[in-house]
């Protein structure tokens, strides 16, 4: 197929994976060192070096294990971590995560370094070192088949399920032939599949993971009486909820679910996988699913996605931290207004000017362009935005045990 | 001149499609994955909602993407207007009671 000629030169790491940028992450590791964090990161003011930080002094397992998660991200070359000095995160760990990485690496605490100048005059020092040493990260070609990419769909309108999300699902189909690896997730906007889902499930295993996983989401929405159903969507044109869920989950494709995903945990191999990212039972009531879209932008970087697809009939101007955003639309009048912001028009196939399959293939072509480094419109506006809550998540997908049922 | 009136059939299968601009009665061009081309609608159809490619009778499936969104409550002629209340979820019953253009409930009291 053509996109095996696409090709592009990333960076190679030591656990083997291959990034698309070499970046310099400053990690806060609290609210109260985050002012220095992003000083030190405006004082730098390069386009590699990008701030992330978890905002509570209590600790959360997930939260935790989904700043190792970007640590590890091969987007990331180089980190640094900056805490105040009696929080429960310890900067000090995470920077020996990163070094046992390979990645340069180095902490410190504001209260040791005595206060907000010396400590981000010294990180500072330490960003402009790391940036010197990166320019030596071995490059390494990369083609589709080392690729993770992730979707989801937020701020839809009747053209996401139309075209946005549907070109994505035609690309995922083609990521996957070509040995790739695709991310969808928001299974709490798939109630009314599970059997749509579980009859494309690549084993049994996966199949009892998908089903798990949609009777938790269900469950879910009836405790939270929170259903991704509206009567603005009603009133925009759709008629059930199978009608708007069958207008998220086509961005998914049509290939075999290898598999269900939690947050921060990469695919075992290559496919088209599940991730999860609502909450776990029992601490229910620690956490919203689906606050925000950087929310689960993130949650699909944590889990190793090079680039994430943002499909918004309505458009947005968000970007993320690590990983380059592409925001799809299907509304050629949302693309026009917001030109500066979005990057993908997805709209030519509802005019009849193309073809699913030339616009998936379009889509393929930018999706290479920006993995050999050509930045988005959010990257090039400065969009770096990430969301990082307090959740409870187990690590794998949980089934229920005897003493429950 | 007038715009040409379109709407979007997204599968092969599917017996709907959805009007990619206000909609009013007269000729409509079906683009996408169809092999109907054209119909006449019978009714104003808002600007992302669905138009019957086919009669449908009371009891059929509905289906868009190739996939069954619901089922249809009454006989659906061609050309008219896809919504509540003339069909409904097979998951969500309470939906069946919204109002066909607002999307409100109509299931709870305000006094």
């Amino acid at each position: 197929m053509e996109q095996k000629t696409l090709c592009w030169q990333g960076y190679a790491r030591q656990n083997g994976r291959k990034g698309i940028r070499n970046r310099v992450l400053v990690i806060y590791t609290v609210k109260c060192a985050e002012f220095v964090a992003q000083k030190i990161v405006a004082e730098v003011a390069h386009l590699d070096v990008e701030l992330v930080g978890f905002d509570g002094c209590t600790d959360n397992q997930y939260a935790v294990n989904l700043l190792i998660s970007l640590i590890r991200h091969p987007n990331i070359g180089a980190v640094l971590t900056v805490g105040l000095g009696c929080e429960y995160i310890q900067p000090e760990w995470l920077a020996a995560i990163a070094a046992q990485e390979g990645k340069p690496a180095h902490w410190l605490f504001i209260q040791n370094e005595g206060g907000t100048e010396p400590s981000a005059a010294g990180g500072v020092a330490w960003i402009y070192d790391a940036l010197r040493e990166l320019e030596s990260t071995p490059r390494i070609t990369m083609t589709m088949k080392d690729l993770v990419i992730g979707a989801e769909c937020g701020g839809s309108d009747y053209t996401s399920g139309l075209a946005g999300n549907v070109v994505v699902g035609r690309f995922f189909d083609k990521l996957v032939d070509e040995g790739g690896t695709a991310i969808f997730e928001e299974i709490i906007e798939a109630i009314g599949l599970d059997w749509f889902l579980t009859g494309r499930a690549a084993t049994p295993q996966a199949r009892a993971e998908i089903q798990y996983t949609y009777d938790k989401a269900l469950k879910y929405c009836q405790e939270v009486r929170q259903y991704s159903v509206s009567p603005g969507n009603f009133a925009g044109g759709l008629s059930t909820i199978e009608e708007k869920s069958m207008g998220a989950v086509i961005k998914s494709g049509s290939r075999p679910v290898q598999g269900v995903i939690k947050v921060a945990v990469p695919p075992a191999k290559a496919g088209l996988w599940l991730l999860d990212s609502t909450p776990d039972p029992y601490w229910m009531q620690f956490g919203i699913t689906n606050p925000n879209d950087n929310e689960g932008l993130m949650a699909l970087i944590s889990c190793g996605a090079h680039i994430v697809f943002l499909v918004t009939g309505r458009g947005n101007v968000v970007g993320s931290a690590v990983s380059p955003c592409i925001k799809i639309t299907g509304n050629e009048k949302t693309f026009a207004r917001m030109v500066g912001d979005m990057d993908f028009d997805a709209s030519p196939v509802l005019k009849g000017e193309c073809s699913q399959e030339e616009l998936a293939m379009r889509l393929a072509e930018l999706a290479a362009k920006v993995a050999s480094g050509v930045p988005t419109k959010s990257e090039m506006s400065g969009h770096r935005e990430f969301f990082i809550p307090y959740k409870y998540q187990e690590k794998e997908v949980a089934f229920k045990r005897a003493c429950e049922e | 001149m007038e715009e040409t009136q379109t709407a979007f059939q997204i599968h092969l299968q599917d017996n709907v499609a959805t009007a990619l601009m206000p909609v009013g009665p007269g000729s409509v061009v079906i683009l996408g994955d169809t092999v109907v081309g054209g119909l006449t609608a019978t009714a104003d159809i808002p600007e992302g909602h669905k138009v019957a490619l086919r009669d449908i009778k009371a009891g059929e499936d509905i289906l868009k993407y190739g996939v069954v969104i619901g089922r249809a409550t009454a006989d659906i002629p061609a050309g008219s207007w896809v919504h509540l209340p003339v069909m409904g979820s097979l998951y969500d019953k309470r939906s069946s009671h919204l109002d066909a253009a607002t999307g409100a409930p109509k299931d709870i009291c305000y006094e």
